[in-house]
């Protein structure tokens, strides 16, 4: 029989060279092997990790290239023989064993798309449940469950779905937002390379729950695997019934259409994913009224993050308190936390709520990658705030992390080592506005401008306090006088930056004396 | 007199938007089809697709201007995408870059006939960064002398194809 073995067809694992590992274990003669290409389990400092089935479970090696192949061979890997690759079985590694993976279940395990393995390995069941159920009953367990949106903002899905639903009936839509523009965040990522059909069988309990019969998926363009992976995935489901007129036979008519962004940060805020999705700029809009009203070509729309929908399955399948056993407080369940920068054990890291930031950079993460020591922690895209290591004992939760002062994001966590110059970063995040406000409102649009220019007088010296209040007051000015959270939240790195490293905000003059005198 | 109405100035992309039906919502994907063939956006291409969608080439201006990812100008034979976002700046993306610019003799987001850089903001690969991108491939860890073996890899893997395609095109217009 021939031995089964596992190799990511994951981004971030073809981005170490998984594709030509592949090939160098297939065209090794003589053995008799089975190569599937799975998701990434996650652990993406072992990628590309190679796993062969043995009766024990499946045996990890990593990171392999492919001058190790011949070597693994010798060493009879594929009966899981001892080599100083392998880590034993995959599911005992403490990085992996120690997660609570509920949203993240199948991504790794399964070749992404093969609905026969999806639905053996309990996919399709909070969908068959969710068709027996009214719209009513299925909003009323989202409810329950205590999910609540994993694009950044918190709200909870339930009452956002349960607002859909009171619209008239008529056309409504449902639309995922994949557009994950946050540097040090890439599990929607590898939720859709990983496990496609849990986002859309997310998407058909949402339409049949709201009353929609269209769901779009917008992609950003930077993820061109994501997005091949997604529009099989479509296809398969549309060939198979799940998708289309009268799901199933007698099920309600639902169809999945994507649509691929075109590089801009701003498309991830949903009133301009929205606009993108009708073809036209992405400029921001104003509420009321909120998309759950008037959304797309003006009708009741929900959007919600990836990893918010494709949660959604487990919460049918396995019951409300299921989810919300996991977590703390009014953050409930899992979050899929993304190890990002300097990180030595790099990777996406599904925990309940309540875990601490030093759990997960040092416990997970293993500390740098290059050894030094950290400076900074920024928690929550490039809007998050700079948290320096007095705060790691902080756990991560939407209230937790905002008594910190920092805000969970999409939960990715980006490591900076000592050497970091936090000058350039808080002038990088107003660059970083700059570049991509929508330009509707004049404090996030020229804001942002005279905010970089003001940064570079202080670290020219120029005037140093004087333009330290200026940069406050133009904080102010954008905190409260921006229409979305580009404008309004660019200042939380520039003053957590400000604040927890005063000492990087006096100019270069003062530096080089201190410098100087140490 | 000149009457623009009804000329097809670019028949590709005539038949980009009639296969989609001539929707203007479906606009960005149009673009994306258009540009995906030749490079770049002509402005024969827009004021076809203006035409063809029923829309003015005021308002197509203002979608190809908004997003990053359309180009009004041939693009260079190789564009390299290297990410400038905050995890990969965390492990020495300004450095990578920097030296890009020098050993390739362009600066970036500025075109070249050759090679372009081009900064990306956040390729999905904030694990492993540097993150680069050459023609939808994404590579992890880049050194800058893994850049310059990536690139040549690129440009032989594309004459390659220009090659086989040839071959192919001479083969089949004899059969
Ligand atoms: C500047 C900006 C960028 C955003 N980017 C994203 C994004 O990339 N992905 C996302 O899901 N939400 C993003 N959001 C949040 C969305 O506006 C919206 O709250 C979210 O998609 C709702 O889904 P959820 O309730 O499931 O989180 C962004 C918001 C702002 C203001
Ligand atoms: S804050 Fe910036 S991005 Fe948001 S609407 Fe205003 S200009 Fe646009
Ligand atoms: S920040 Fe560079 S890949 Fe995400």
């Amino acid at each position: 029989m021939s031995v089964k073995v596992y190799i990511p067809c994951d981004a971030a694992a073809l981005s170490m060279g998984a594709d030509d590992v592949a090939q160098a274990i297939a065209q090794q003669g003589g053995h008799d092997v089975q190569i599937i290409r799975n998701g990434s389990r996650g652990m993406l400092y072992l990628e590309p990790l190679v796993e062969i089935e043995t009766v024990k479970g499946r045996m990890a090696y990593g990171p392999v290239g492919v001058d190790d192949v011949e070597d693994l061979f010798a060493a009879d890997f594929l009966n899981g023989g001892d080599h100083v690759l392998g880590h034993g079985l995959t599911e005992q590694i403490p990085y992996f064993a120690n997660q609570d993976r509920l949203t993240f279940a199948r991504v790794g395990v399964i070749d992404p798309l093969n609905l026969k393995e999806y639905e053996r390995h309990g996919g399709l069941s909070g969908l068959k449940k969710a068709l027996k159920m009214t719209p009513d009953a299925i909003v009323e367990t989202v409810l329950e469950s205590g999910l609540r949106g994993r694009g950044g903002a918190g709200f909870p899905t339930g009452i956002k779905w349960k607002t859909a639903l009171a619209q008239p009936d008529g056309q409504k839509y449902i639309c995922a937002n994949a557009d994950e523009g946050d540097s040090g965040t890439f599990a929607d990522r590898m939720l859709m390379e990983g496990d496609p059909f849990s986002l859309i069988e997310g998407m058909i309990i949402g339409g049949r729950a709201i009353g929609a019969d269209t769901g779009y998926i917008y992609i950003r363009s930077e993820y061109p695997h994501a997005i091949k992976t997604m529009r099989r995935a479509v296809h398969i489901m549309e060939n198979t019934g799940w998708l289309g007129d009268d799901i199933q036979g007698d099920g309600p008519d639902f169809h999945v259409i994507i649509r691929v962004g075109a590089g801009a940060y701003i498309c991830g805020e949903e009133s301009s994913m929205l606009e993108s999705i009708e073809g036209k700029r992405g400029q921001v809009k104003v509420k009321p009224p909120i998309p759950a009203i008037s959304g797309l070509f003006d009708k009741p729309t929900i959007v919600n993050n990836v990893l918010t929908l494709a949660s959604v399955p487990f919460i049918l399948s396995e019951g409300a308190q299921a989810y919300a056993d996991y977590g703390q407080g009014r953050s409930k369940g899992t979050q899929p936390f993304q190890l990002a920068g300097d990180i030595q054990q790099g990777g996406l890291v599904e925990m309940a709520f309540g875990v601490s930031i030093d759990t997960l950079i040092n416990d997970f993460g293993g500390g740098t990658y290059t050894g030094k020591a950290v400076k900074a922690v920024q928690i929550g895209g490039p809007l998050g705030g700079y948290m320096p290591p007095h705060t790691f004992k902080t756990t991560m939760g939407y209230e937790s992390l905002a008594q910190a002062g920092g805000m969970i994001g999409h939960g990715g966590l980006v490591v900076y080592n000592e050497d970091t110059d936090m000058m350039s970063m808080a002038r990088y995040a107003m660059e970083f506005c700059e570049i991509e406000s929508c330009g509707k409102c004049t404090p996030c649009r020229v804001g942002s401008v005279r905010g970089k220019e003001t940064l570079d007088k202080i670290a020219a010296g120029e005037d140093v306090a004087a333009n330290l209040a200026v940069i406050e007051d133009l904080c102010d000015l954008m905190e409260g006088a921006s229409l979305c959270a580009m404008g309004g939240l660019t200042p939380m790195p520039v003053r957590s930056a400000m604040q927890n490293f005063p000492d990087e905000f006096i100019g270069p003059d003062t530096k080089n004396t201190k410098q100087a005198a140490e | 007199m000149v009457t623009l109405l009804n000329t097809v100035e670019d028949a590709a992309a005539r038949a980009i938007c009639s296969a989609h039906n001539d929707r203007p919502d479906e606009l960005l994907e149009i673009l994306h089809e258009v540009q995906a063939g030749t490079g770049y956006l002509s402005d024969e291409a827009l004021r076809t697709i203006a035409f063809a969608l029923n829309i003015t080439r005021a308002d197509i201006h203002g979608v190809v201007s908004f997003y990053h990812d359309y180009k009004r100008s041939p693009p260079a034979r190789q564009t390299i995408k290297i990410c400038r976002a905050e995890a990969c700046q965390a492990v020495g993306a300004n450095d990578l870059i920097a030296q890009a610019q020098k050993i390739f003799g362009v600066p970036l987001n500025a075109g070249g006939a050759d090679i372009a850089l081009e900064a990306a903001y956040c390729l999905g690969n904030c694990a492993l960064g540097p993150a680069v991108m050459i023609d939808e491939q994404l590579y992890g860890r880049v050194s800058m002398k893994g850049l310059q073996k990536l690139s040549m890899k690129h440009f032989e893997g594309s004459k390659a194809k220009a090659v086989q395609t040839k071959e192919l095109t001479s083969k089949e217009s004899k059969s």
